[in-house]
């Protein structure tokens, strides 16, 4: 792989001479996951520029829910990341739950983290499938994934009555306990999930192509990864122990026994691996969670769903999701909506490297490398 | 301990530490103007207004600090507060009949109208935060720039762009202060209070 300054060096140096070529890549193109563009500058087939184009989705959210209740926000946090509804609504009730102080009973906060984690399980999945098609393994990998993520969903529609907008938590619990059963179809899921995972694995990690392909390529380092706020297992990929699950212990994480993985190179195989091995970590939590959940009410008594008015003030609430730090920030002022509510999108701000990581890359590479970063544009143009 | 008086503590513990931050950056920065806003929510999360002639120079230090080491701006967002009568009883004394009396008048209050920029910082190193610090534009009509904080931290580049697009706050030293969300040239900033949206969805271009 050529470094950006020999490219420049060579085209100086070219007698014959040839031009740039700057090419719009999206927002209709099936590798940018939705209505995202790029306009790619392209020296040959290699990259000298890029910068993305936003907006296509945009739809002013933010302004949206400073015109309802705030019960009414939550259906519309489930179309942020429209792939984790269920983190979604996590992230924006922790927030409120921030801003009025209500408690969580103790049965609620191990749902929470249980169909947290099983949407941490598909999203990994699905991303590594979604990865893999971009490296031309086109269907197989993907379709063994949403395989198995349509078996979560299926739990998911018998808890919430939605396999994807679940619109499931409320402030200070959930909407509706489990039903029957579930926890014994849940705890059969996550077993085969780990064999999934082995074969899945034994498929994929090895494999000579998909490693020519991913290693080395969009290397992102620690130091610029901190300064431009990429977190999940992007940054993890890059060898820094941030996982907000350990750092804020929100909910009933302390509780839990797992490791964070981490990547040594940060590159597009590392970012894949860390996310394999974040899905072993999840399982291992689910069983935990699954066999200490307690009965009892799931929602706190005090929490009042309509008309809720929390004191003047203000409150930024963050958690964990699958693909990065995700966290709502609101201002009350005494009302009955938000004064100002705002999305911090872990899937626009991880883009902010987007053009570093791809420098000096392949077109081909360019794929690869947005696709390892994981965005959902449902979030990035909220 | 009932929650309430642990929350009350917690209160008190972060308020000092956000005391002390304020202490520590007026030990290097003598002639800075900072203030803390109170929060009124049981999130305990007060916050440090700076002013704009040391913004850049008190990041650096709040990132650079070996005690601090807020290397993370993870959340940054803006604010619009426009012009808001407020209603407020004041006692003024009057001579009634010869004799003075103390009395209550309610009189209208106007606060001041500005954008705001609101940074929610946390230390990835040292694993603590949210540090929250805000800058204020003078008003919200002519003079809406405010020092840009992406040299220091870029995860505030597309941050402090979409603010500069929804908001309309200039953020100076910015490296590509371009909308980000809405098309080249839409004209307002829609997220603004005042913000009126046209018939037809569009603005004439």
């Amino acid at each position: 792989m050529m470094a950006v300054s020999d490219l420049q060096t060579s085209r100086a140096g070219d007698s014959a001479g040839h031009d740039l070529l700057e090419v719009s890549m999206g927002p209709h193109h099936p590798s940018t996951h939705g209505v995202f563009r790029m306009n790619v500058v392209l020296d040959g087939e290699t990259v000298v520029k890029l910068s993305p184009v936003f907006g296509y989705l945009h739809r002013n959210h933010e302004k949206i829910a400073e015109k309802n209740s705030y019960l009414a926000s939550i259906p519309y946090t489930d179309r942020l990341d429209y792939i984790c509804s269920m983190t979604n609504n996590w992230a924006y009730v922790l927030s409120v739950e921030k801003l009025t102080g209500l408690a969580v009973p103790e049965r609620a906060e191990y749902i929470r983290v249980i169909v947290g984690e099983l949407t941490r399980l598909f999203n990994h999945a699905c991303l590594a499938g979604f990865l893999l098609q971009d490296m031309g393994a086109l269907g197989t990998p993907l379709m063994y994934a949403f395989r198995e993520r349509e078996k979560i969903l299926d739990l998911f529609e018998s808890l919430s009555g939605a396999r994807m907008m679940c619109n499931y938590m409320r402030f200070g619990g959930c909407r509706c306990d489990l039903p029957d059963g579930w926890l014994e179809q849940a705890a059969k899921t996550v077993a085969n999930f780990d064999s999934f995972l082995d074969h899945f694995e034994a498929l994929l990690t090895g494999n000579e192509i998909i490693r020519a392909r991913s290693d080395g390529v969009g290397v992102l380092p620690a130091a610029l990864a901190i300064n431009a706020g990429v977190t999940g297992p992007g940054l993890r990929a890059s060898g820094v122990n941030y996982d907000i699950r350990k750092v804020d212990k929100y909910g009933i994480y302390s509780r839990f026994d797992f490791r964070v993985p981490l990547g040594e190179r940060g590159d597009v195989f590392d970012r894949y691996m860390v996310r394999i091995l974040e899905m072993r970590q999840s399982l291992k939590i689910l069983e935990a969670a699954m066999r200490d959940i307690p009965a009892g009410a799931i929602i706190d008594p005090k929490a009042k769903l309509r008309n809720l008015r929390p004191k003047a003030g203000e409150a930024y609430g963050r958690i964990e999701g699958p693909k990065g730090e995700l966290g709502f920030y609101l201002i009350s002022d005494g009302s009955a909506t938000p004064y100002r509510f705002r999305i911090r999108p872990p899937s626009l701000i991880n883009l902010t490297v987007l053009e570093d990581m791809c420098l000096g890359h392949t077109i081909a590479d360019v794929v690869i490398i947005l696709g390892s970063i994981d965005i959902v544009l449902g979030e990035v143009d909220r | 301990m009932t929650s309430s008086a642990r929350a009350c503590l917690k209160t008190r513990l972060l308020m000092q530490t956000l005391e002390q931050i304020k202490d520590r950056i007026t030990a290097s920065f003598p002639d800075a103007r900072l203030e803390i806003i109170a929060n009124g929510s049981p999130a305990n999360q007060p916050s440090l207004l700076l002013d704009h002639a040391h913004a850049r120079q008190i990041a650096r230090f709040l990132r650079d600090d070996p005690a601090l080491r807020f290397d993370y701006a993870s959340n940054v967002t803006g604010v619009d507060w426009p012009e808001k009568i407020v209603k407020e009883k004041i006692k003024v004394k009057k001579i009634i009949d010869g004799v003075e009396k103390e009395m209550e008048e309610v009189s209208d209050r106007k606060t001041s109208a500005f954008l705001e920029s609101v940074y929610h910082l946390y230390s990835m190193t040292l694993g603590h935060g949210p540090l929250v610090i805000r800058l204020r534009t003078v008003n919200r009509g002519d003079d809406v720039a405010l020092p840009s904080l992406t040299p220091v931290w870029r995860s505030c580049e597309f941050q402090e762009r979409e603010i500069f697009d929804l908001f309309g706050i200039q953020f100076q030293g910015h490296p590509d202060l371009r909308r980000i969300l809405m098309w080249d040239n839409f004209v307002d900033h829609p997220m603004r209070k005042d913000y009126v949206p046209t018939d037809s969805g569009e603005v004439a271009l």
